[in-house]
């Protein structure tokens, strides 16, 4: 018989020894050495039945297949524009991926994004080189016209967005700012009034620092209150 | 003449204090501080990002790349020279290798993960601070990573065989300095370097005593790691 010798929500660091014995299975972020499940990173311990993963509290975004992000033109191409994911591989994001309209051969591109635009872009293909295509196809999609760009860490984007966007929202009822979190942890930030623009920036820094508590909406909504 | 109380006044398989922290340089994905007795090594990892320059871009796996470096003042004795030296290349060049068996870096083709090591105040020991460091900096910058380095000298004076050697027995006439780096689980060695002479069985029982020692260290990092997570009102 197997024994766990970490709890759940632990926070562990790699080689760390997780369980002992044959009747656990690791998971993403663990691997087995003869008997012993051992941690590969450093992460958060989610015991499932028998299934130990850990789930990563820190790294570089990694762009997969079916995201949305927030990018950045750095480059203006032949067919498209290079796009910074906040990553360590730029996309490409091709003119027929772009719009619907008709661009003639030779046309500027730069009429559509210019270097340094932010926009906002779903993966569509990730090789296993890296090389990393997008598209603007899609409900949402757009060029980000005015507003702040902040980072945060990958990892917290599902925290900052909450359960069905119920973090998101909640911040956006309280500072009546738009908000925009892409996937690569690049978050866009619009509102009137630039102190509450300043609280939405600070709200969603609080959320990245506090991303692992538990009770963290009640915290945020606190923060919120005391400075609205 | 017989070496019997140590310089310090420490036993002869007592190592200096440490103190570790993690995640102290904002800006940088990971970093770690690491700190022996009056050695002090800041190490900050950036990356995985885009391999400059491209013809160093690996296709396969991703690259580790590390840079040490001593600050002007760091030393006891005279200004360091500021920049890289040879010395301080050939010390970048054998920290990579003391870490690279620990990283799997296969999931990042053609990018890079930078290290770099910074040294603000020494006194001997300094490329074992600097992988003690890096480790903390490459674990909590999330990494994917079989294990931790934990890296410590080991040594001879005159007669003694000793670990943690600081300024004066490093640099004692009949001082023998051996670096020693040690993958925590395994016990197996990433890092083992010379400066002296010694004979092969006073070499195993140095290097058995900073695998004893390792343990404290490993220890040291773990918890600087553990203690950035918790919660803090």
């Amino acid at each position: 018989m197997g024994e766990i010798k970490v709890k759940d929500k632990d926070v562990v660091v790699p080689g760390e020894t997780l369980a002992v014995g044959m009747d656990f299975l690791p998971s993403y972020g663990t691997y087995r050495e003869g008997e012993k499940i051992l941690s590969s990173r450093l992460g958060l311990v989610n015991v499932e039945g028998k299934v130990i993963k850990l789930v990563p509290l820190s790294g570089v975004y990694q762009p997969k297949k079916g995201d949305t992000i927030i990018g950045q033109v750095v480059e203006i191409l032949l067919t498209g524009w290079r796009i910074n994911t906040n990553s360590a591989y730029p996309a490409v994001l091709n003119m027929k991926d772009a719009t619907s309209e008709f661009i003639p051969r030779g046309a500027d591109l730069t009429k559509f994004f210019c270097i340094g635009d932010y926009v906002m872009v779903t993966i569509i293909n990730v090789t296993s080189q890296n090389l990393v295509d997008l598209t603007m196809k899609d409900a949402g999609l757009r060029k980000l016209m005015g507003g702040r760009i902040i980072n945060v860490g990958a990892n917290k984007v599902p925290r900052i967005i909450g359960k069905q966007g119920s973090m998101v929202s909640m911040i956006k009822q309280y500072t009546n700012c738009r908000i925009l979190v892409g996937q690569n942890g690049v978050v866009w930030v619009q509102g009137e009034d630039p102190a509450k623009e300043l609280l939405a920036i600070n709200t969603i820094k609080k959320i990245e620092q506090e991303a692992h508590f538990v009770g963290l909406t009640d915290r945020i909504k606190e923060f919120l209150e005391a400075h609205k | 003449m017989a070496y019997e109380t140590r310089f310090d006044g420490r036993r002869f398989d007592e190592i200096r204090p440490i103190q570790a922290k993690a995640g102290i340089i904002k800006r940088a994905v990971g970093s770690g501080w690491f700190k022996i007795g009056n050695t002090e090594a800041y190490a900050a990892v950036y990356g995985p990002r885009e391999m400059f320059p491209k013809f160093k871009q690996n296709p396969e796996t991703g690259v580790l790349r590390c840079n040490y470096n001593m600050m002007p003042f760091s030393s006891a004795g005279e200004r360091v020279r500021p920049g890289p030296s040879r010395r301080s290349k050939e010390i970048g060049m054998v920290t990579e290798r003391a870490l690279r068996p620990v990283l799997d870096l296969s999931e990042f083709p053609n990018a890079v993960v930078d290290v770099y090591i910074e040294l603000p105040q020494t006194d001997a020991g300094t490329r074992c601070a600097g992988i003690c460091a890096a480790s903390i900096a490459l674990a909590d910058a999330g990494i994917p990573m079989k294990d931790m380095v934990c890296a410590i000298s080991a040594g001879k004076v005159e007669d003694k065989i000793l670990v943690d050697l600081n300024y004066e027995e490093d640099s004692h006439e009949q001082g023998v300095d051996i670096p020693v780096a040690v993958l925590h689980n395994s016990k197996q060695i990433a890092l083992l370097q010379m400066d002296g002479e010694i004979s092969p069985e006073d070499l195993r029982r140095a290097i058995e005593l900073a695998k004893n020692a390792s343990d404290q260290i490993y220890e040291a990092q773990k918890a600087a790691l553990k203690d950035k997570f918790l919660l803090k009102e």
